[in-house]
């Protein structure tokens, strides 16, 4: 351990030292009074963090000993993190202020969650991703549970943390085996482990209970139990803030365990992992159709769009992770504009979540629904919406690895989910006469449902470039 | 203009961003603004468009007016037309500026309708002209987007039953043809369509889950493009979701529909499923016949018992489109030219055919055929207008529609007797209901009291009406305007199916 291995990590570093002094000084002087200042300071160093990470040229390769892998796939998650927190800080500070929860240690907790995603999508042993994965359940489990007048956020923090703690246990176990049949806990040794492309059947035993763990934070059908409760009970921007950096984060993780540590067994684990994709895409798709309420279906539609990005997983090709990491990016920027029109709903100064809410709004709020229509086709994938072209990578992805089947049931899920879209749509522009939410939101949340959208539909150009990034990512993963 | 089809594509769309942008409220001089707007754009695309027909070709029977760019994910932007898609593009723009001139009276947030329809022309033209697999399916998709919102926002009663019917069966009809496609780009490397067109994809048998499948992977995809365009076109029994779409969707929209989006159906076997997949066409064709004889004879036989006026014409462009299943799948000259003439020709006619509707659904808001009777007596020009499409929708010869059947029926009845014999007996039974329909509604003594203030047609109803009997007329009289378009790529297309047929291993 010297100083290159700390010149690898100085962006992780640099946040937490950040988290640090913005507790500090959020304690010794005026304490929630600082709440907003911290908010946007926060913002403030993870884009300019964000900008560092992904414009300059930071050196790349392993520190401490092989434990954190610093490459090409580490920066675009870390960007497409970093990007997605602040956007949401950003956006939430305005819906904070109005229901009176403009408190500080949101945005400290926030940052001390993406210093931890960090670490898990940089992670080259067992241990670092444990540590990586607690740092960031453990600020997510106490925002799930942030407005402590509120039984339900209380319940979904609860529950967050009960079935956290299991998956956790599940992960420490599999662990553990990985540990005891290979002998080490690096990933580089346990890929050396497997001879002849298959693992040890005691090695293959702890990689199952391993993607149990990490199924568990993606959501993926049979561990999304906690999903809707969890994204309904928590406060919105917190909902939000779930459905878009933990994501791509442990999406990452996946993609590291998967093919850093497991990449020599490909065999073993596409099935499964296939399995897990198959499975979220049609519970996603099915159970959203019942919901009523916009946060729970949010819900389901992010299961879906899980099983979606794992589709590019299983493929276990270079093309697939590359899939995979537009997908995640495309996501993240859709779900955060998305959640930036659900800000923004109120009936009688209370947030309203009922899809009946949005009755006819189009018609007091033009600019707002056509912006959220672009949203839903892009999250049905139709195209020309950026959503198609993340669907048309992964299905690209399973094709090309012979998986043709996957592909199938893949866009007969799509063709289910359309539905509930849809539905949103129709409510919009020709539902039902009835009294509509209000909808309110300061100018970042404008900004950002717009510019989402807008993205959303300029992005055909050229995808904004991220193409080349994310090969190169999936490159620096599968060799 | 070396970029013409991407400007033809682009301005419509590029015009609607800018209304949504600019256009502000929804006051009357808002509303005539956009009206006057859309008119000028749909009219200058037009007008572009007859440059296409100028510098066209007719003996280059491969793409002309070609662009090519690189695009994102190793696909690349690439248009361009051929004999075969040529007339199809024209016809978008020539029905346009009608369509937008019939919908003249809507109060119904009018900046939103003509911007949908702007939107919905860019990608009408860019299905037609698009050379890459992706950027087609992307236009074909695209487009459901407006209508599904035409259907949705401007329709009747049950619009958004039939909002959703339109969507979700189109949408699953298509993405069954995505994974299609990505199947085609991982044998062939490419998703350029002329490359593709030349590609032989294997056609040795194979067997799958102990399914003996003749004709190997291009059946397989055969049936995949086949269930996206055989929604689209409809053809029976994927036919039910036209019938709610075009009674619900608004008169403006129904002529877009029946007149323009049917049409990508049959484009598609055209440009996908023959080229591409002969053999599975040849293996497949006995099938093909029989879909659309059935669709032939048993939707005019449920057309006759209709009460709605646009569900009759809803059930007679199901019929008509049998016709051009049949004649692309006779595979040879006749038939396909048959085929695209009875496409322009149901485009003009089925257009009109829903626009007479909507001049009197405008009047009395009832599509009822019970509700009419006796027109003539009030509305002479409208019984003219209404006979004279009613005679050209059953075939009357000197108009279009003559030359379409015609021409489909002798290219089958050189492949399959049968099929064209079963073909013909719908002749007969659209003359029944299409006849049946004008006595009802038109002739006869004028009996019902609602009736007796009804106007006649306006000018500008006139107008929207004249293009199209001059159309109607003009291709009736001389159809090698046509023919002689389409006629060298046809046979070009024509020879090459069959030479890939010939050199298919014998079926087993």
């Amino acid at each position: 351990m010297d100083h290159v291995d700390f010149s690898l990590v100085r962006p992780e570093i640099a946040l937490s030292l950040y988290a640090m002094a913005a507790l500090m000084l959020a304690v010794y002087t005026s304490k929630d009074g600082m709440a907003r200042f911290i908010t946007w300071a926060t913002v403030a160093v993870m884009v300019v963090l964000a900008a560092w990470i992904g414009l300059c040229n930071l050196p790349e390769g392993t520190a401490f000993g092989g434990a954190m892998h610093i490459d090409a796939f580490a920066r675009f998650a870390k960007v497409t993190i970093l990007l997605s927190a602040a956007a949401v800080l950003a956006m939430s500070d305005d819906w904070m202020v109005r229901q009176g929860m403009a408190r500080f240690e949101y945005p400290i907790l926030i940052t001390l969650a993406v210093v931890g995603m960090m670490v898990m999508v940089s992670a080259g042993d067992l241990m670092t991703l444990y540590m990586g994965l607690e740092l960031q359940s453990l600020a997510l489990y106490v925002v799930a549970a942030f407005r402590r007048d509120s039984v339900r956020s209380n319940e979904a923090g609860l529950k967050y943390f009960v079935l956290g703690a299991l998956s956790s246990g599940l992960l420490l176990y599999g662990a553990s085996l990985v540990y005891g049949f290979t002998g080490t806990t690096l990933f580089t040794g346990i890929a050396a482990a497997a001879t002849g492309g298959h693992l040890t059947l005691g090695a293959l035993f702890g990689l199952v209970f391993v993607i149990a763990g990490l199924a568990f934070k993606v959501s993926a059908v049979p561990f999304h139990m906690w999903t809707p409760d969890v994204y309904e009970g928590s406060p919105t921007p917190v909902t939000a803030f779930f459905a878009t950096a933990p994501k791509v984060a442990a999406m990452g993780l996946i993609a590291r365990v998967l093919f850093d540590a497991f990449g020599g067994a490909v065999a073993d684990w596409s099935q499964i992992i296939a399995l897990l994709a198959v499975l979220s895409m049609f519970v996603g798709a099915v159970a959203a159709i019942r919901q009523t309420d916009i946060k729970r279906l949010m819900a389901y539609s992010s299961i879906a769009h899980m099983g979606f990005a794992l589709v590019g997983l299983a493929a276990g090709t270079a093309a697939g992770v590359q899939a995979t990491l537009t997908y995640m990016a495309i996501y993240a920027a859709m779900n955060v504009a998305t959640f930036a029109f659900i800000l923004g709903m109120e009936r009688g100064g209370k947030p309203a979540t009922d899809i009946e809410d949005l009755s006819l709004i189009a018609r007091v709020e033009p600019t707002r629904a056509l912006a959220l229509l672009v949203l839903m086709f892009s999250l049905a994938g139709v195209p020309p919406m950026l959503g198609f072209f993340a669907k048309f990578a992964v299905l690209r992805a399973a094709v090309d690895a012979d998986m043709a089947w996957l592909a199938i049931l893949g866009v007969v899920a799509s063709v289910i989910g359309a539905y509930y879209y849809l539905r949103i749509v129709y409510v919009m522009y020709f539902g039902a006469e009835r009294e509509q939410a209000q909808l309110r939101g300061g100018p970042v949340a404008w900004l950002m449902l717009v510019g989402g959208a807008a993205v959303m539909v300029l992005g055909v150009v050229n995808l904004f470039g991220i193409e080349g990034a994310a090969a190169a990512a999936a490159q620096a993963l599968v060799p | 203009m070396g970029n013409l089809l991407s400007i033809l594509t682009f301005l419509p769309i590029v015009a609607a961003a800018v209304m949504a942008l600019v256009l502000r409220g929804d006051s009357p001089a808002t509303r005539k603004n956009a009206l006057w707007a859309a008119l000028i754009v749909t009219s200058v695309t037009f007008l572009l468009s007859l440059k296409l027909l100028t510098g066209f070709d007719a003996s280059n029977t491969g793409f002309q007016f070609v662009e090519e760019r690189h695009w994102i994910m190793g696909l690349n932007y690439k248009m361009g037309v051929d004999g075969i898609s040529i007339l199809f593009v024209l016809l978008t723009t020539f029905l346009m500026p009608l369509t937008i001139l019939s919908a003249w009276k809507v109060e119904m947030r009018v900046k939103d309708y003509m911007i949908a329809f702007l939107v919905l022309e860019g990608l009408m033209i860019g299905v037609f002209t698009a050379l890459d697999l992706v950027l087609f399916y992307l236009f074909f998709e695209a487009g459901l987007i407006p209508m599904f919102l035409i259907i949705g926002i401007w329709g009747g009663k049950d619009r958004i039953y039939a909002a959703f019917k339109f969507f979700l069966y189109t949408f699953l009809g298509s993405v069954l043809m995505l994974v299609a496609m990505i199947a085609m780009y991982r044998m062939a490397g490419t998703t350029d369509i002329p490359t593709l067109m030349t590609f032989k994809f294997p056609s040795e048998s194979l067997s799958l889950w102990g399914f003996h499948i003749v004709g190997g992977v291009q059946t397989l995809l055969w049936f995949a493009f086949f269930a996206s365009f055989a929604v689209k076109m409809p053809m029976w029994p994927v036919h039910t979701w036209l019938p709610d779409a075009h009674v619900q969707a608004p008169t403006a929209g129904s002529v877009v529909l029946a007149a323009v989006l049917l049409k990508m159906g049959g484009y598609g076997f055209l440009r996908f499923s023959l080229p591409m997949f002969p053999v599975a066409s040849m293996h497949l064709t006995p099938f093909i016949f029989t879909l659309s004889a059935i669709a032939i004879v048993y939707t005019s036989l449920v057309a006759l018992a209709q009460t709605d006026m646009k569900k009759l014409i809803a059930y007679s462009s199901v019929a008509h489109m049998g016709y051009v299943t049949m004649g692309i799948f006779a595979a040879n000259q006749q038939g396909i030219d048959g085929a695209i003439f009875q496409m322009l020709s149901h485009g003009f006619i089925s257009g009109a055919l829903f626009l007479c509707v909507g001049v009197i659904y405008d009047r009395m808001h009832t599509r009822e055929i019970d509700a009419y009777g006796g027109l003539v007596n009030r509305m002479p020009a409208y019984a003219l207008i209404f006979m004279f499409f009613t005679m050209a929708n059953v075939g009357l010869p000197g108009t279009s529609g003559f030359i379409g059947e015609f021409l489909t029926l002798m290219g089958a009845f050189q492949v399959n007797t049968w099929v064209a014999m079963f073909a013909t007996t719908g002749v007969i039974l659209s003359a029944a209901y299409a006849l049946w329909l004008l006595a009802r509604v038109v002739m006869g003594q004028l009996t019902k009291d609602s009736l007796r203030a009804i106007t006649d047609m306006s000018a500008r109803e006139k107008l929207v009406m004249a293009p199209l009997v001059a159309m109607t007329l003009l291709l009736g009289v001389y159809p090698s305007l046509v023919t002689d378009r389409i006629g060298p790529s046809v046979a070009a297309l024509v020879q090459t199916y069959h030479a890939a047929v010939a050199a298919a291993p014998a079926s087993e």
